[in-house]
């Protein structure tokens, strides 16, 4: 394998279905229903995928709602905003571990 | 020196001694740039190398055919390219710098007996900023009076020169629809395309139009904002971005409007030049030819517009104008021999950036078409 990401994957991500058609389109036409307009507005929808898309780090997804974020009429501001969230959950949930620590040290210490 | 060059100097000087505008470029010409000359533009656009499913593309392969043109309905007017900001993305090059672009006398009479005669229910004046020209108000007399919807193209940051006070009220007594740029409902994307500080001029323009009875749903006061990407990326939905606009301008400005149209930038001009330098152009009119939609098709401007250009001569719509792409008449393009019967017959002229408004939800002066 000649390397692990290329852009062009991202251009040729529906050609997955071939290995299982039937799952690919289930899964695609799914993908298609979360993010239409419903409750949340197909931009907010597009934020919220922005911030996971930082949180897995997955470049083809950070390459794909960044530009959809825009094309939707999200603004840089609010685009970092969304990534702000990711950070903050995700430190967050480091430091939130640390009340297990916390809870050890207190047992553990004298 | 005639009325028409101390009318325009006039202007000019006003122009000149103007130190509130905001302005986020030059135009194309005052710098001496190739693409100022239309050709060049055409040039650039045939040198993409356009693919659909692997194979190379034009416009009218996917059009199967020449467009053919429905009723006309709206007869729109530019009256020249003279105006008082400098937006980026401007597909008419205009500017305070454009004196040389500017509908004279006569060809304002020209336009005002067609319009006297013509079956289009609507007068659609633009430039530029059509309120500097000093006939603006004798065209849309004549419209209104030949019992004409009047849509003003307005930049909005214009009604706050001191030579338009008054303006507001004038044209809500004529039952005018103001039709004002806004690129988007929050700062910086308006900035960034429209120079530092038009969104807080925008937005104080905005009051003024709503405390004239502007933007408040009444259809004889109607004010209609005009949405474009600031990027090389396609307009977002209008249903989704009128609700969100209305909430977010409503709650952070307290200001309304009565509806959003969302508009493609066309490849065309100073966001041509904007597109080549950042290195989008390529990509750009590949992601237009990708988003083709034949749906897009039976709205489409050039079918229901006539287009006239400061200078008399007709188009089919006002990015043909830019491109000098006139309008295919037996007669000749000049508004002085419109003969509107032969409008009806004829094909429409479409080239390269027609991509513009066929992409996605579909992009014409009334918004999107699809």
């Amino acid at each position: 394998m000649p390397g692990y990401y290329d852009s062009q994957h991202l251009v040729d991500f529906s050609k997955i279905a071939e290995g299982q058609p039937e799952l690919g389109r289930k899964f695609f036409e799914y993908y298609t229903t979360v993010f239409a307009d419903g409750a949340l507005s197909a931009r907010e929808k597009s934020l919220i995928a922005l911030a996971v898309a930082h949180a897995v780090q997955c470049p083809y997804c950070i390459d794909a709602y960044t530009q959809d974020c825009q094309q939707k009429g999200a603004d840089f501001e609010q685009m970092t905003e969304a990534l702000h969230v990711a950070v903050a959950i995700r430190g967050g949930a480091s430091l939130v571990h640390g009340m297990q620590m916390r809870e050890q040290v207190r047992k553990l210490g004298m | 020196m005639n009325l028409d060059l101390v009318a325009l100097q006039k202007v000019t000087d006003d122009l000149n001694s103007d130190r509130s505008t905001p302005r986020a470029a030059t135009t194309l010409r005052r710098r001496g740039s190739p693409l100022a000359d239309t050709g060049e533009q055409l040039r650039v656009l045939a040198s993409a190398p356009l693919q659909r499913q692997g194979q190379p593309v034009e416009f009218e392969m996917l059009t199967q055919g020449a467009l053919t043109p429905s009723e006309l309905e709206i007869f729109q007017i530019n009256v020249g390219k003279l105006c008082n900001m400098t937006c980026r993305h401007c597909h008419v090059d205009a500017g305070p710098d454009r004196s040389d672009a500017f509908m004279s006398d006569e060809i304002v009479d020209h336009v005002i007996a067609a319009i006297e005669r013509t079956r289009a229910h609507t007068v659609d004046i633009t430039g530029g900023a059509p309120e500097l020209h000093p006939r603006f108000r004798d065209l849309v007399n004549a419209a209104a009076a030949a019992g004409k919807h009047v849509m003003d193209r307005c930049n909005l940051t214009i009604l706050l020169l001191p030579r338009n006070y008054g303006l507001i009220d004038w044209l809500a007594e004529r039952n005018v629809e103001v039709v004002g740029s806004l690129p988007h409902y929050r700062r910086p994307n308006t900035d960034a395309q429209r120079g530092q500080g038009v969104f807080d001029r925008s937005i104080e323009a905005m009051r003024m139009l709503n405390a004239a009875g502007y933007g408040r749903g009444n259809p004889k006061r109607r004010l209609t904002l005009v949405s474009n990407p600031a990027g090389a990326f396609l307009g977002a939905s209008q249903a989704t971005a009128e609700r969100e606009w209305r909430q977010s301008l409503e709650r952070e400005y307290g200001v309304t409007f009565d509806r959003l149209f969302v508009l493609n930038n066309m490849p065309i001009s100073r966001f041509l030049e904007w597109l080549v330098e950042s290195g989008n152009f390529e990509t750009y009119m590949q992601k237009l030819v990708q988003a083709f939609n034949p749906a897009a098709i039976a709205g489409l401007m050039c079918r229901n517009t006539l287009s006239v250009g400061w200078d008399g001569r007709l188009y089919d719509c006002d990015f043909n104008q830019m491109l000098d792409l006139e309008i295919a008449l037996p007669e000749g393009p000049h508004i002085s021999r419109f003969d509107e019967g032969r409008w009806h017959a004829r094909s429409i002229v479409t080239a390269r950036h027609c991509f513009g408004c066929t992409a996605g939800a579909g992009s014409s002066c009334g918004g999107q078409t699809a």
